[in-house]
């Protein structure tokens, strides 16, 4: 979808990039991270040529960039900045119609877009549409920001650290929503970064910039796993490894179909369940399916009775979407090595276990 | 909106303030006609009436020939000198005509006198040249004010050079381009009386004529109007300033 190909930048005899190759796929979000002055936005800046590169080229859908007006150009690609940049002269509906005004769109149907982007973007149209932008909070201006660019339907989104100036609180939220919006259009995304967390989150593929080169171009899964030199090790962090724990839900880790008991089982079922798959404790289920409770090996083996009666307390659950960084968490909270996982009903689906998460984790290294 | 904050009683007492401040007003206009009355000043102005009525037309044709000359050519002289390419040299420029007028009024119209002789004419061109500062100025501060993110912004959503002129540039500039405006032509109403002096016309002729013979009424016929209109033409660019700038940066709104 995008290509770049040998672009290089030199600003008065200082290379800003160099020989920059890399291609970003269709429906792709790929991050663009590494240091101030890396050349991660000239890059960015020189797809939708903000600023005209020294050389090299710039393909998107196969077409050559040079070869389209600039002013053409921009318009078919979507542009959000980090300070937002909402026109505080314009309301918001006039803000969010820029571009299909631009393009000559008619006023009744850019009207009902910028209606329905607001409310892709969690906003109140009857509300915010005709509001001017200093009357709304930083979060509620990048929303705008955000809908602004997706105004005209582009097929291309370009984001500069849209979400640098937002308090963590609703910059966790507004990643979210923007994923959430992501996986049901699909744009081809080029957004720089200089946090690896959020790299982490959002990131197809990862970019890592060092001194207007690209250092390494991966998943995150393999960056976090394997940075190729010392430099990339360092800004990714010491705790690399556990950053990868968000890469992973836990219903891809879990195990599935595991043994269960009911109520109206003996405590002799339940020991012979366990016994017979090596467990020391199995989760007790309801009439439905739902986890109600745990029986333990030592309080199962050898006695007379039924589980109802003889059930404990879950020591927590936790959700088959939730990532593996809640999951070791909650074990961490609860003191446990296992954990039960529901579904959004509650029914029993699996168990994650600390060994099964080591080994999950290692398994990159072993092959390898 | 001050106001709108204050506790209750601060609030009432602040009005009440106010109230007394302006029967305090009333009664010191009141005290001052009837002092002019008493001695004879009041009749002396009124009797001049009818010139006042003429002069003050002549005046305002002066004030607005001249201020629109200064808005027509100052606003795109500032547009021109905050654009790419010229940018570097606006310093410069604004400097020149920064020079341009620490020559005294007086020797501008005196100027303007020998190259397009007596009348309104040099006296138009005068209070233009005096007007055109204060509007150019400000057209350029009012523009590199607006931040450089959001013209960034418009180019990366693909406006041309023109609109992003016309639709961020200049709105976002407007309220201080505006208060130019108010200022010189605040400045041209004062100064115009000057006119007088070249042919021009104006208020100016009651005023010079009254200081030459000693005549406080006739000097007062002349000044206490030009005040006014100074007054007068203040308060309609305001209520400009205050309804034609959009409200999303309308710092009265």
């Amino acid at each position: 979808m995008i290509r770049l190909e040998r672009l290089t930048k030199v600003f008065a005899g200082i290379t800003a990039v160099s020989g920059v190759d890399m291609e970003v796929s269709a429906g792709e979000v790929c991050v663009l991270l590494g240091p101030s002055g890396c050349g991660k936005t000239t890059t960015m800046k020189m797809i939708n040529r903000l600023i005209s590169p020294t050389s090299g080229k710039v393909f998107i859908d196969g077409r050559d960039t040079d070869t389209l007006d600039e002013v053409t150009l921009r318009r078919s690609i979507g542009y959000v900045i980090q300070q937002i940049g909402l026109f505080p002269n314009k309301t918001v509906e006039e803000n969010v119609c820029v571009v299909p005004k631009l393009l000559g769109w008619p006023a009744g149907k850019a009207r009902a877009r910028a209606g329905e982007l607001l409310e892709m973007v969690n906003l109140d149209p009857a509300i915010f549409l005709s509001r001017y932008p200093k009357e709304l909070s930083g979060g509620q201006q990048q929303r705008v920001g955000v809908a602004r660019a997706l105004a005209a339907d582009p097929p291309v989104l370009l984001m500069d650290e849209p979400f640098g100036a937002i308090d963590p609180i609703n910059r966790e939220e507004i990643q979210d929503e923007f994923m959430r919006v992501q996986a049901a259009l699909r744009k081809t995304v080029v957004f720089v970064s200089h946090d690896i967390d959020e790299a982490v989150k959002m990131a197809s593929r990862i970019a890592i910039f060092r001194d207007g080169r690209i250092v390494q171009y991966d998943t995150p899964d393999r960056i976090l796993a394997h940075p190729v030199d010392g430099f990339v090790a360092d800004f990714v962090g010491s705790d690399r490894t556990l950053k990868r724990l968000r890469l992973t839900r836990v219903e891809d880790a879990m195990m599935k179909d595991p043994p269960r008991v009911r109520g109206e089982d003996t405590l002799e079922t339940a020991a012979g369940l366990m016994e017979e798959h090596g467990h020391v404790s199995i989760v007790m289920v309801g009439p439905q399916g739902r986890a109600r409770g745990v029986v333990r090996l030592e309080s199962a083996r050898g006695r007379q009775g039924v589980v109802a009666e003889n059930h404990e307390k879950l020591p927590g659950v936790v959700h088959v979407r939730d990532d593996l960084r809640k999951a070791v968490s909650l074990m961490f909270t609860h003191d446990q090595t296992w954990l039960a996982c529901v579904d959004e009903d509650g029914f029993y689906k699996g168990y994650v276990t600390q060994r099964g998460i080591t080994h999950l984790l290692g398994a990159t290294y072993r092959e390898g | 909106m001050a106001a709108a904050t204050m506790p209750g009683g601060v609030r009432r007492l602040a009005s009440g303030l106010q109230g007394v401040g302006r029967v305090g007003l009333l009664a010191l206009v009141f005290g001052l006609g009837a002092l002019a009355q008493a001695r004879g000043l009041l009749p002396s102005i009124l009797q001049h009436s009818a010139d006042v009525i003429y002069l003050v037309q002549q005046h305002m044709r002066l004030v607005l020939l001249s201020g629109a000359l200064a808005i027509l050519v100052g606003i795109p002289l500032g547009i021109l000198l905050t654009r790419r390419g010229v940018r570097d040299y606006a310093d410069a420029i604004t400097q020149i005509v920064n020079l341009g007028t620490t020559i005294p009024t007086l020797a501008i119209l005196a100027l303007a006198m020998t190259v397009l002789g007596l009348g309104a004419p040099s006296a138009v061109f005068g209070l233009f040249v005096l007007t055109l500062l204060p509007i150019m100025l400000n057209t350029i501060a009012g523009l590199r004010s607006v931040p450089a993110y959001l013209v960034e912004a418009a180019r990366g959503m693909g406006m041309t050079p023109w609109d992003i002129l016309v639709q961020v540039e200049i709105p976002n500039a407007l309220f201080v381009i505006m208060a130019g405006i108010r200022t010189a032509l605040a400045i041209n109403v004062g100064t115009a009386p000057l006119a007088f002096l070249i042919g021009g016309g104006g208020l100016g002729e009651l005023i010079f004529t009254g200081i030459d013979l000693m005549e406080p009424g006739m000097l007062l016929a002349g000044a206490i109007p030009t005040a006014l209109l100074a007054v007068l033409v203040d308060v309609l660019v305001g209520a400009a300033q205050y309804w034609f700038i959009p409200r999303g940066v309308n710092p009265l709104r």
